[in-house]
């Protein structure tokens, strides 16, 4: 087995909301008032071989988003660590950290937010690769066409701003930006989302050519199934900060074993299903600030028990790299 | 019964910078109990037709010709007035953000007490009562905690669930749903579609859903229209425009769904992106991304078929089942 380009381990990140002054007097005068603390994530462990394509799936607030962004760097873990190449993000020298954050690139769901709207895409584009010396002052404006042309836009245009180009075209933009700078692992977190569904495909289309030409890991972030089981290799369903069932992509699809990722899947509409029922699972996701105890997902889950409500399962593998976090689970199906 | 026929229908803006045709000539039929889907990228008129059934559509636009006849009589040109006491009452919208629906500082019960108030003169009590029923039809539990609370108190699922109860509480004999469940989880997207599946079967009224996304109406309608610039390209049954799609538009856009048997294949992609509403080229508006296009585009085609109405000159043949 080849070394895993990314490894996540043990990884947690809380985000805590301190009191302010008045809260802190109520504190002092005994009031049960305490600190707000939402656990995002909960010691996620998996890893990604070069190469991969790897699906983070799971409902709003389930802390997949600030998973990818404890991988590209822009929040630090509260606890376990990050391992690029071997090495912890967070005991690296300067200059390993400056090379493992150029090679780890992240492309935003939102195209409209995440460009600098007064800047040219000339700018946008050329701005990381000059200052980190991959390419001069003299020759920018030929690396810049290069990849323009590379991701499908046109080089004439790149004296436009952001504004001037709609919504595909400024996604390819953000996609430029990010491999200007020779990335090896691209953290895509609804990358495409936002886009119109003809659209959508043109952008997923990209992804897998550029994958195949850079050579070039993917942790695709997505909350919509049918994408995720085209474009990824492997998928790791999360829910309430915790990762619930992992799996290849054609045996997670074939043989959910989580209750919840089966409910997912029942649930996505397909076009092959026809003026169907729609049975939902009950229910919301409940809130962060106050997670269920035990599993997470007993209140929603049709099979829950006593053992599911004080007792949270350990990620088990009962077969070989299908991990798995349920005390009941629903085993194989029969083919 | 026929509940709602549109013909011809035109709604333009007329903007500084030219006449923007957002609905160009669209026509369809709804029946009692009948869902159609009503599918298009973003711009193409989907949502402005919605809009033009109930009387919503804003300066700079107006309807500019054709006819919505709503149980027979003609909509359009109807006085504001007239128009109100349709809103809320026998024709009802569903928006994609719920808090377009909802007043942010008023509780739920005020909200729903003054729609049922709006519409019959009933007293606060009985209101009172049918709104609770309202709540709980939708699957809201202990509803007379919740017509309590305020919108913001709600989940985005919750929200949508009592938005869909107020559109459903004068028993509306159609419903405009304007993407409803674009912003929600996969989760909370089944448990509305659910929700509004089971009031239309249950109270019989026909709906219009409207969406990009057509794995979802291929579940949920009877029919299907697709429209791109304005108009409807393709219109037939569901199964029919599903599995025997003849417009290149809707073959494209079916074939940008990414679907489990073709996994890791390159999808089938549209070329290009959807054209300038102000500067549409004369004739098909799809032809400079269509691959079957030809001279005779230039032209403006007009729909043919029965049943299964298709508007193109090179339509894709019909796969004998």
């Amino acid at each position: 087995m080849t070394k895993p380009i990314l490894e996540i381990k043990d990884v947690s990140k809380r985000f805590v909301k301190g009191l302010d002054v008045a809260g802190k007097i109520a504190q002092r005068l005994g009031s049960s008032i305490s600190e707000e603390v939402v656990h995002a994530v909960d010691s996620v462990n998996f890893t990604v071989q070069p190469g991969e394509v790897v699906g983070l799936v799971g409902e709003s607030g389930c802390g997949k988003s600030t998973l990818g962004r404890v991988v590209a760097g822009i929040h630090a873990a509260s606890e376990g660590g990050v391992l690029f190449e071997g090495k912890d993000l967070s005991s690296m020298t300067p200059e390993e950290r400056r090379a493992a954050g150029l090679a780890i690139q992240m492309i935003f769901q939102d195209p409209f937010a995440s460009l600098n709207p007064r800047m040219r895409v000339e700018q946008i584009i050329g701005e990381a690769p000059l200052v980190h010396g991959l390419c001069t002052r003299a020759n920018q404006s030929e690396y810049v066409d290069n990849i323009m042309t590379r991701v499908g836009l046109d080089p004439t245009l790149k004296r436009r701003y952001p504004h001037q180009f709609s919504g595909g075209q400024r996604q390819r933009i953000g996609i430029a930006r990010a491999l200007a700078v020779k990335p090896r692992f691209l953290v895509c977190d609804e990358s495409i989302a936002a886009l119109d569904v003809s659209i959508q495909a043109q952008v997923l289309n990209l992804f897998m050519e550029l994958r195949e030409e850079f050579d070039l890991t993917y942790l695709f972030i997505s909350h919509d199934l049918s994408v995720v089981e085209h474009i990824a290799d492997r998928v790791v369903i999360m829910y309430l900060g915790r990762v619930v069932e992992s799996a290849p992509t054609e045996e997670l699809f074939a043989n959910p074993r989580h209750p919840y990722t089966r409910a997912l899947l029942s649930e996505v509409p397909r076009l092959d299903q026809r003026r169907r029922s729609f049975t939902p699972i009950e229910g919301e996701i409940p809130s962060p600030l106050s997670p269920p105890a035990g599993c997470h997902f007993h209140p929603r889950c049709a099979l829950a028990t006593d053992l599911c409500k004080s007792a949270a399962p350990d990620l088990l593998e009962p077969v070989q790299g299908h991990q798995l976090s349920c005390h009941h689970d629903l085993g194989r199906q029969s083919a | 019964m026929t509940v709602l026929s549109v013909e011809n229908l035109q709604t333009h803006f007329f903007t500084r910078a030219g006449v923007i045709k957002a609905v160009d000539g669209v026509d369809f039929k709804l029946d009692r109990g009948e869902v159609m889907g009503l599918v298009g990228e973003s711009g193409s008129g989907k949502s402005v037709t919605g809009f033009s059934i109930l009387g919503l559509v804003d300066q700079p636009g107006r309807v500019a010709g054709g006819s919505i006849r709503f149980h027979g009589e003609d909509l359009v040109g109807k006085s504001e007035e007239q128009l109100r006491k349709l809103r809320g009452g026998k024709i009802a919208m569903i928006f994609q953000d719920p808090m377009m629906t909802l007043n942010p500082v008023l509780r739920i019960d005020t909200q729903m007490i003054e729609a049922i108030k709006a519409h019959e003169n009933v007293s606060k009590r009985e209101a009172w009562e049918r709104a609770r029923d309202g709540l709980g039809a939708v699957g809201i539990p202990s509803p007379e905690e919740r017509l309590r609370a305020y919108p913001h108190q709600l989940s985005g699922g919750m929200r949508q669930r009592v938005a869909i109860a107020i559109a459903f509480l004068n028993n509306p004999d159609l419903i405009v749903a304007d993407e409803p469940t674009t912003a929600l989880d996969v989760t909370i997207q089944a448990q509305i579609i659910h929700v509004a599946q089971k009031m239309c079967h249950e109270r019989g009224a026909a709906m219009i859903w409207i969406t990009h996304d057509l794995a979802v109406v291929a579940g949920l309608a009877n029919r299907i229209s697709v429209m791109y610039a304005g108009r409807v390209v393709e219109q037939g049954d569901t199964d029919d425009v599903i599995d025997n799609p003849r417009h290149p538009y809707t073959v494209g856009l079916l074939g940008s769904v990414p679907s489990a048997n073709r996994r890791g294949e390159p999808l089938m992609q549209i070329p290009g992106m959807t054209p300038n509403m102000l500067n549409l080229p004369t004739g098909c508006a799809f032809q400079a991304r269509c691959s079957r296009a030809s001279d005779a585009c230039k032209q403006a085609p007009v729909p043919s078929g029965e049943g299964h109405l298709v508007r193109c000159f090179h339509p894709y043949e019909r796969v004998s089942a």
